[in-house]
C-alpha cells in the first residue's frame, strides 16, 4: 500500500474531459477533417456463401468525385503475415478483395473512393455485382457441431441420477450487437511507406500490429491515434477488415481516406455476442444444496474462425458449491461473421442459464432464493483449489436484501398486483474474474507542479482519463487538475487492450509505479540536499501533499516541488512506470448481488423494470463517481439484453432484417426507472497494487437474470430465452 | 422548415436486395418525396443540376454556400463547416445524436436536407456556451455524470436544451419520455433526466 495520504481517489471527481465532451470539442475517429482527405463507402455481399460471378463498376466509375473502385478484380494482393497478436482468433482471418469467395451476408466485396461522402455512397449503390449462392446454414439450432471443450469433476451423471431433485432445463440465449452509438471510423494516411491512423479502437496497438501484418510492413511503421472513443462494449478491440479496407483505399487513391461503418454494416462488419443454446441439468438435496451440475452449451461463430466466449465455462464451475460437475461446449460453424467478446464475456452468458435455474430450484424447494444461495456459498474456488482473494456475495446480499426490502416480497409468484400490473422482485448474482495484465506508464512532474501521465490505454467511457488522474494524483501528491493524463496513442508506453475491466488494475497499478518512482525521486533530491527543509530526514518518512514534500507528522518540515526542482535547476523528473502481475495464489474475481422489481401488464404481457439495485464487492473504487455511472450503465445493457435485444436473421439469405436501430430494439430513457448502485468499501490487495477488482464487466452479468426472476415471480411464468418478449407471457 | 425525408438521408441504408434506384422509385410510387434528378440515368444525373445554393446560419454564424443536393444538414456540419459535434450514430433518424436546433425546434440532422434551409437559424452544441461559460445543462451534464464515452452527448443536450423551452421537464417521468428520442448506449439515463432536471431548475 502506498504511504501516500489518499486524498483524490475515493473522491467524486468528475470526468477531467467532460468539458470536451459536453462542447463537442472531442475528437472521434470520423470527426478527423483534414481537407483533401476522400471518402470511402465498402459495398457487402447480398448472399451467405458463394461465389462473386460479376461486378460491374461502370456506372459507379463514371460518377463524379469518384477516384476508384477497388474489389478483387483489380485490388493488390496482400501479403496477409500472421499476426498473433491483435487478439486474432484461431483459424483465419477475413482477407478482403484477394478472391471471389463469400462467407457471410454483409461480406465486403468492393469499396469506393470519392471527392465526398455523397458521391461515394451514391456510386456504391451503383456497383452491380452478381453472385452464384450455394446453400448457407446460419440457423445455430440445427447446423453441426465443432468438437467440444469439456470439464469434469466428480461424477455428475450419478449423482444427478440420485439426486432428491433434478431438474433438466433449456435456454436460449439471442444474438446480441454492441452497438456502440458511435459506428466504426477510421482515418488513414500513408506517407510514402509510413501509415498514419485515427481509429475507433479499444487498443491502438492491436490495429497497429494488424495493418502492419496485412500489409507487410513494420509495425514501427504504422501510428495510430484514438483519444477519443464513442463506447464499444468489447467491439472495439479486434482491428476489422474495415481497417484494411481504409488503409488500401488510401494507399491506392494516394490520399488520406475516411471510412464509417453505417449503422447497417455495423451488424456484420463487426463482431457481436453469439447466439446460444444452453442446456443445464442440476441436482439437490431436499435442503437446496446442489449436489450436481451438467452444461451443455453450443454457441455461433464464423466458419473462417473459431470464437468462444472466454470463461463461459468458469460460473458453473466455481460461483456455488457443487461436488459433481462436467461441462461441454461446442462452437457451431455457421456462415456468418465472427463474434466477439461483449461487456461482460462468458459469464454473462452463462449467469441466465444458472441464476435461473437456482431461481427454479428455490421455487421447486419453496426456499428463498437468496437464502438457497448462501446454502451453497463455497468455502474456496472449487475449480482451481484456491481459497478466494475477497468474495463478500454473502455481504452483497444482505445490503441488498435490506436497501431494496426483499423481506416484503411474497414468496408466492403472482400474487402481487398494482391495478392491472403483476408486481415481481428477481435476484442473481454477479461475477466476472479479475483480469491484469503487463502495462508501463511514463510520468513527468515539471517544476511548476504538474504532470504528465501517459499510457497507450484508451477510454472508451469508464473514465481512463479521470481515475489515472486520481491515482497519479495521490501518488505524486497533487491535485487532479495539475495532472494530465494521455492515451490512445501507439508512440505512448506499452498498454493491453482496454477491456475485461483490466485498466484500472494494470494501468491504475503501472501508474501509480511511475509516480512513486518519481515521488522518490524527489525525495531523494530533498533529503540529500542540504539547502532543503528535508535535508537528513528518513526518505520513508517524506510524504507529499498538495505538491509539498514534508516528514510526515512534522508538516512544517518540507518545501514544494517547485522549490525543490527550480533551487535544483530541474527542468523536471520522469520515470517510465511498469507493472507485471504477480502469479496469482488466489481465486480472483469481482461479485455482485443485483436485485429487480418488474411489472407485468397482466393482460398485454408487456414488461416494465420498475427499478433495481446492484450491490457490488469490486474492491477499491477508485472513482466513485465515475463508478456509478458504470453500475447504472451496466443495469441499463442488462434490460435491454433480458427485453428487447436480439437479431433476426433471415436464413435463406443469412440476411440480418432488423439491422438497424429502429427495430433493434435498445433501452431509451422511457425504459429505465430509478437504478441504483452500492459498492462495498474494501479493497482487495491480492488482486493488484492498488486493490482494485475491475468492474465494467461485472456490472453487467446477472441483470437479465433478475429481471427474468423478477418476470417469474411476478406472472408465474417461467421463460427461458432472452429477451422475454410480451407474447411470451400472455 | 426541416424536411424529414422518408428516403435515407445521404444514400446509404438501403433495404437489401434494392438498388438506389428501385428504392426511390418504389418510395415515389408511395407517394414519397424524392429530390429532381435523382430518377434519372446515372448519365444524364451527373449533368443534371446536382447543387443548390442555401444561405444559413450556424451557431450566429452566416454562412452562404452550394451543397450537394444529396447532403443532410448534419453532413454539412460535419464535412463541410468544420463543426463535427453533431454526432452520426445512424443516418437514419432512430438515434437522435445529430439532433441539432433549427429555428428553435429540435430535429435530427441527419435526415435534414441541408439544401432546403435556406434562411434557417441552425444551433449546434458548439453554439451552446457563452464563451468560456458553459449553457446551465451542459454544466450539469458534468454535474451528474450524465455522460460516459460521450458520444451521444451533444445530441443528448441539444435535446435537452430543447425539451427544457418547451416545457416539458415537469416530472422525472415526463422527462424521460421527452428525452427517449436520444439514444444513450453507455445507458446514463437517470443521470441525463438529473441533468435535465438540474438546468430546468436554474431557469
Ligand atoms: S444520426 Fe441522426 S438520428 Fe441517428
Ligand atoms: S455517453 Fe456513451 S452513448 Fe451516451
Amino acid at each position: 500500500m502506498s504511504p501516500q495520504p489518499q486524498a483524490a481517489v475515493g473522491r467524486p471527481v468528475s470526468r477531467v474531459e467532460g468539458r470536451l465532451k459536453v462542447t463537442g470539442q472531442a475528437k472521434y475517429a470520423a470527426d478527423q477533417t483534414a481537407s483533401g482527405t476522400a471518402h470511402a463507402a465498402v459495398v457487402d455481399s447480398s448472399i451467405a456463401r458463394g461465389r462473386i460471378t460479376g461486378l460491374d463498376t461502370a456506372a459507379a466509375e463514371a460518377c463524379p468525385g469518384v477516384l476508384r473502385v477497388i474489389s478483387h478484380r483489380n485490388a493488390p494482393t496482400l501479403p496477409y503475415l500472421p499476426n498473433r497478436g491483435s487478439l486474432n482468433l484461431p483459424g483465419e482471418r477475413l482477407h478482403v478483395f484477394q478472391d471471389d469467395r463469400v462467407l457471410f451476408h454483409g461480406q465486403p466485396v468492393a469499396v469506393v473512393v470519392a471527392t465526398t461522402l455523397e458521391a461515394a455512397q451514391h456510386a456504391a449503390s451503383l456497383v452491380h455485382v452478381q453472385y452464384t449462392a450455394e446453400p448457407s446454414a446460419t440457423d445455430l439450432t440445427s447446423a453441426p457441431a465443432d468438437e467440444p471443450t469439456t470439464y469434469a469433476r466428480g461424477d455428475a451423471a450419478a449423482a444427478l441420477a440420485s439426486a432428491a431433485v433434478r431438474l433438466d432445463l433449456t435456454y436460449r440465449l439471442s444474438r446480441m450487437h454492441h452497438n456502440p452509438m458511435e459506428p466504426h471510423a477510421i482515418v488513414t494516411r500513408w506517407d510514402g511507406a509510413e501509415l498514419t491512423v485515427w481509429d475507433k479502437t479499444q487498443w491502438v496497438q492491436s490495429t497497429r500490429d494488424e495493418l502492419a501484418a496485412v500489409f507487410g510492413i513494420n509495425p514501427a511503421s504504422v501510428r495510430v491515434i484514438s483519444p477519443y472513443v464513442g463506447g464499444a462494449f468489447g467491439n472495439a478491440a479486434r482491428c476489422w477488415p474495415h481497417a484494411t479496407i481504409a488503409a488500401l483505399a488510401a494507399r491506392e487513391a494516394g490520399r488520406p481516406v475516411k471510412l464509417v461503418l453505417t449503422r447497417r454494416q455495423l451488424y456484420f462488419g463487426v463482431g457481436y455476442r453469439p447466439a446460444y443454446e444452453y442446456r443445464l441439468s442440476i441436482g439437490s438435496d431436499l435442503q437446496g444444496r446442489l449436489t450436481a451440475s451438467v452444461h451443455d452449451l453450443r454457441s455461433e461463430t464464423s466458419r473462417y474462425e473459431t470464437f468462444a466466449e472466454r470463461g463461459v465455462l468458469v460460473p458453473g464451475r466455481m460461483l456455488y458449491t457443487t461436488p459433481n460437475v462436467t461441462q461441454s461446449h461446442r462452437t457451431v460453424p455457421l456462415d456468418v461473421n465472427t463474434p466477439t467478446p461483449m461487456r461482460g464475456p462468458g459469464y454473462s452468458t452463462a449467469a441466465f442459464p444458472i441464476e435461473s435455474a437456482v431461481d427454479e430450484l428455490a421455487h421447486e424447494l419453496g426456499i428463498d432464493p437468496i437464502e438457497l444461495r448462501r446454502r451453497n456459498e463455497p468455502e474456496n474456488d472449487q475449480a482451481s483449489g484456491l481459497p478466494f482473494s475477497t468474495r463478500r456475495l454473502r455481504e452483497c446480499y444482505t445490503v441488498g436484501a435490506r436497501e431494496f426490502g426483499w423481506n416484503r416480497r411474497n414468496p408466492k409468484p403472482r400474487t402481487t398486483r398494482d391495478g392491472d400490473w403483476l408486481i415481481g422482485m428477481g435476484v442473481a448474482t454477479a461475477v466476472y474474474d479479475t483480469l491484469r495484465a503487463p502495462a508501463q506508464a511514463h510520468v513527468r512532474l515539471d517544476a511548476r507542479g504538474t504532470a504528465v501521465v501517459e499510457s497507450a490505454t484508451s477510454d472508451m467511457g469508464p473514465g481512463t482519463y479521470t481515475s489515472m488522474s486520481q491515482v497519479a494524483a495521490d501518488a505524486l501528491g497533487i491535485d487532479v487538475p495539475q495532472v494530465t493524463f494521455r492515451l490512445g496513442d501507439t508512440t505512448l508506453p506499452q498498454a493491453p487492450v482496454h477491456g475485461g475491466s483490466l485498466t484500472m488494475a494494470s494501468i491504475g497499478s503501472t501508474v501509480q509505479d511511475g509516480c512513486d518512482r518519481v515521488r522518490q525521486q524527489a525525495i531523494a533530491l530533498a533529503v540529500g540536499d542540504e539547502r532543503s527543509p528535508l535535508y537528513g530526514a528518513d526518505p520513508a518518512a517524506v510524504v507529499v501533499y498538495d505538491g509539498r514534500l514534508h516528514v510526515k507528522g512534522d508538516p512544517a518540515r518540507g518545501e514544494t516541488y517547485r522549490q525543490l526542482l527550480t533551487r535544483n535547476d530541474r527542468t523536471h523528473l520522469e520515470a517510465t512506470g511498469s507493472y507485471t502481475p504477480a502469479q496469482s495464489r488466489a481465486s480472483m474475481h469481482a461479485y455482485g448481488a443485483v436485485f429487480a422489481e418488474v411489472a407485468v401488464d397482466a393482460r398485454l404481457g408487456m414488461v416494465r423494470v420498475r427499478r433495481m439495485l446492484g450491490v457490488y464487492d469490486a474492491g477499491r473504487i477508485i472513482s466513485p463517481k465515475l463508478a456509478d455511472s458504470q453500475a447504472i450503465g451496466g443495469m441499463v445493457g442488462g434490460i435491454g439484453a433480458a427485453l428487447m435485444e436480439h437479431t433476426v436473421t433471415d436464413h435463406r439469405d443469412g440476411r440480418i432484417v432488423n439491422a438497424n436501430l429502429a427495430e433493434y430494439l435498445v433501452p431509451v430513457n422511457a425504459d429505465v426507472p430509478a437504478l441504483k448502485a452500492i459498492y462495498l468499501n474494501g479493497r482487495d490487495d491480492q488482486a493488484d497494487p492498488i486493490g482494485v477488482k475491475g468492474l465494467g464487466e461485472v456490472v453487467l452479468v446477472g441483470v437479465a437474470p433478475a429481471v427474468a426472476n423478477a418476470v417469474f415471480h411476478a406472472t408465474g411464468r417461467r421463460v427461458r430465452h432472452l429477451p422475454i418478449a410480451p407474447e411470451d407471457l400472455l | 422548415m426541416p424536411i424529414e425525408s422518408p428516403v435515407p438521408a445521404a444514400g446509404e441504408e438501403y433495404p437489401a436486395g434494392l438498388s438506389r434506384r428501385t428504392f426511390i422509385a418504389a418510395t415515389a410510387a408511395a407517394g414519397g418525396a424524392t429530390a429532381s434528378g435523382l430518377l434519372a440515368e446515372p448519365a444524364e444525373a451527373a449533368e443534371a443540376a446536382e447543387n443548390g445554393r442555401v444561405s444559413l446560419t450556424v451557431n450566429g454564424a452566416r454562412h452562404a454556400t452550394t451543397v450537394d443536393n444529396r447532403t443532410s444538414l448534419l453532413d454539412l456540419l460535419r464535412e463541410h463547416l468544420g463543426l463535427t459535434g453533431s454526432k452520426k450514430g445512424c443516418n437514419a433518424g432512430a438515434c437522435g445524436a445529430c439532433t441539432v436546433l433549427v429555428d428553435g425546434r429540435r430535429v435530427v440532422s441527419c435526415l435534414t436536407l441541408a439544401v432546403r434551409l435556406n434562411g434557417a437559424d441552425v444551433t449546434t452544441v458548439e453554439g451552446l456556451a457563452d464563451g468560456d461559460l458553459l449553457h446551465p445543462l451542459q454544466q450539469a451534464f458534468i454535474d451528474q455524470d450524465a455522460l460516459q464515452c460521450g458520444f451521444c452527448t451533444p445530441g443528448q443536450i441539444v435535446s435537452g436544451v430543447g425539451c427544457i423551452r418547451e416545457g416539458h421537464t415537469g416530472s422525472r417521468e415526463e422527462i424521460r419520455e421527452w428525452m427517449s428520442g436520444n439514444i444513450c448506449r453507455c445507458g446514463c439515463y437517470p443521470k441525463i433526466v438529473r441533468a435535465v432536471e438540474q438546468a430546468a431548475g436554474r431557469k
